[in-house]
């Protein structure tokens, strides 16, 4: 399952057992990206953390 | 035959704790919805959507999405984990500090004040250094270690000004020379079951801000403390995180109801999940009451 990059347009592969709205890291630029898709593989760039975000 | 029971899971992101959550309950044959906080709405007049669930695990990343969610499934008497009540005491300092207060359970010295001039004057009462926190936050997020009378000025006019109301209700922490490290205490329904020494050689020992792990035995003493810092919130699925003191012992420092738990469960090998998982079950067959 490979994809592209919003943010740099690098194509990278996401690892198998990767979910729906799992939070991966671009191979290239470092962004955090949400995966929104599996098939067709498709990712967004991940929310900003917010005030009260946390555990 | 018994009766199957219909699970809820919501959530904001899948971190790794909900991938092996969402793991035991497949493994467990368990029917159960993803319920992703970005894309829920509640008809306040109509609760039919949501009644077919027997218990909802609620594992929002917002605390304002995960307390409002849980505050009106409990209103429809949907049984959550945790419930709405232990959120807004867990998720707010103070009312987590009044709660280990109520109970006498050893806490760091702590004080409140809403303006700047009240602020500094309890400082200077409690003597350098401190430590700034905001009412509600995680992950070490805005804490800040005060030195002396120029750093609390400038903080305190800096958090006067940043828009929130909130920031200007000052809560005031003693600052405990702990010995690099602090310990995560995992709570099932008032038990302890696993802890982990969280090692940084920075003041904030959060794992969220680099802190390592490191199995820490769960002694009667420190079995106490959570038990009763557990009961004083009202129980459930927390994780209690306590600081050393040199002289005073173990204080409960917070206390947290969508636990993480990324560092505790592979340190300690202690399957966290499916523990998770049981006591979820356990709420959903109303064996254990929450509500």
């Amino acid at each position: 399952m490979s994809t592209n990059c919003p943010e740099c347009a690098a194509e990278f592969d996401l690892d198998s057992g990767t979910e729906e709205n799992e939070i991966v890291v671009c191979s290239d630029c470092g962004v955090d990206l949400e995966v929104t898709s599996l098939d067709p593989a498709t990712v967004v760039l991940a929310p900003m953390e917010e005030e009260d975000w946390g555990e | 035959m018994a009766k199957q029971r219909k699970i809820g899971v919501l959530y904001s992101r899948v971190r790794v704790e909900e991938k092996w959550i969402f793991a035991v309950l497949e493994q467990r044959g368990i029917d159960y919805d993803r319920l992703d906080d970005r894309n829920i709405s509640f008809d306040l007049n109509d609760p039919d959507p949501w009644l077919k669930y027997d218990a909802i695990l609620e594992r929002s990343i917002s605390y304002a999405r995960g307390l409002y969610s849980t505050r009106i499934l409990n209103a429809w008497g949907i049984p959550t984990v945790n419930t709405a009540l232990v959120a807004e005491v867990c998720g707010n300092k103070l009312a987590t500090v009044t709660a280990l207060a109520s109970a006498k359970v050893p806490q760091p010295e702590t004080r409140v004040a809403y303006t700047v001039e009240a602020a500094l004057e309890a400082i200077e009462e409690m003597g350098y250094p401190i430590v700034l926190k905001p009412m509600v936050g995680s992950w070490g997020r805005l804490l800040a270690k005060i030195n002396d009378r120029d750093a609390a000025e400038a903080v305190l006019e800096h958090k006067s000004v940043l828009g929130s109301y909130e920031h200007s209700i000052f809560y005031i922490q003693e600052y405990i020379d702990k010995p690099d490290r602090d310990i995560r205490v995992l709570v099932v329904n008032d038990e302890p079951v696993t802890a982990i020494y969280r090692h940084s050689p920075h003041w904030i020992t959060n794992t969220a801000r680099g802190g390592q792990g490191e199995i820490c035995p769960l002694t009667p003493e420190l079995t106490k403390i959570c038990q009763d810092a557990a009961r004083s919130v009202g129980g459930g699925l927390l994780a209690v995180d306590i600081i050393e003191h040199p002289e005073r012992g173990y204080l409960v420092n917070e206390i947290n109801h969508t636990m993480e738990f990324h560092t505790a469960a592979p340190t300690t090998g202690v399957d966290v999940p499916n523990l998770i998982v049981d006591y979820l079950m356990s709420v959903a067959r109303q064996e254990i009451e929450v509500l």
